[in-house]
């Protein structure tokens, strides 16, 4: 899983099914000390994160439809948790 | 999944089964900030309904060939939403 930092949100009413009636997040990649990874994402939320929030991107196909239980969902990458502390070498970074 | 601006179509009437049909589009792989990213890519229309020049989401590799109503024809990019607004992502 990555790390991210939700930047905003995408609104789209036409789309494949699978994004119906569910949330897309725009998510900053941070690297895992914190740092702007350079890249982002868009993933569909299921944890209401908001803007702002540091957050844990489940960034892999197979367990995104498995998250939201679609077996033949084109989607790939989820906000599957919300981070409340980042320790590295006993630093906390978050 | 990716922004990307739709900037071109492509028509190929000889290509490999299952591939009949299918809308392929040029498209523009996009920053958060909607700056271009990049080399220009073809992409499935998964929606069947993105036109020139509009905001588009894309997936690539097997998340893509999931996208069509024919599963696992061989592409490896597919639009799967067309962006009406994005906050927080424009400069």
């Amino acid at each position: 899983m990555k790390i991210g930092r939700v930047a905003g949100t995408v609104v789209s009413t036409i789309n494949s099914p699978v994004f119906d009636g569910r949330r897309l997040l725009l998510v900053d990649l941070l690297t895992a000390t914190g740092e702007p990874a350079g890249g982002y994402v868009i993933a569909i939320d299921v944890v209401d994160a908001g803007p702002g929030e540091t957050v844990l991107v489940l960034d892999e196909g197979n367990s995104a439809r498995q998250v939201l239980e679609e077996p033949n969902g084109p989607v790939r990458a989820v906000v599957v948790g919300i981070v409340d502390e980042l320790t590295i070498d006993g630093r906390r970074l978050l | 999944m990716q922004l990307g601006r739709v900037v071109g179509t492509v028509v190929a009437t000889t290509a490999y089964r299952g591939l009949e049909g299918v809308p392929l589009l040029i498209v523009q792989p996009l920053e958060r900030d909607l700056t271009p990213r990049g080399r220009p890519l073809v992409a499935a229309d998964g929606v069947a309904m993105a036109g020139p020049g509009e905001l588009v989401y894309f997936v690539a590799s097997r998340e893509a060939s999931l996208a069509l109503p024919v599963t696992f024809v061989p592409v490896d990019h597919a639009i799967v939403g067309i962006v009406d607004a994005v906050d927080g992502g424009g400069p």
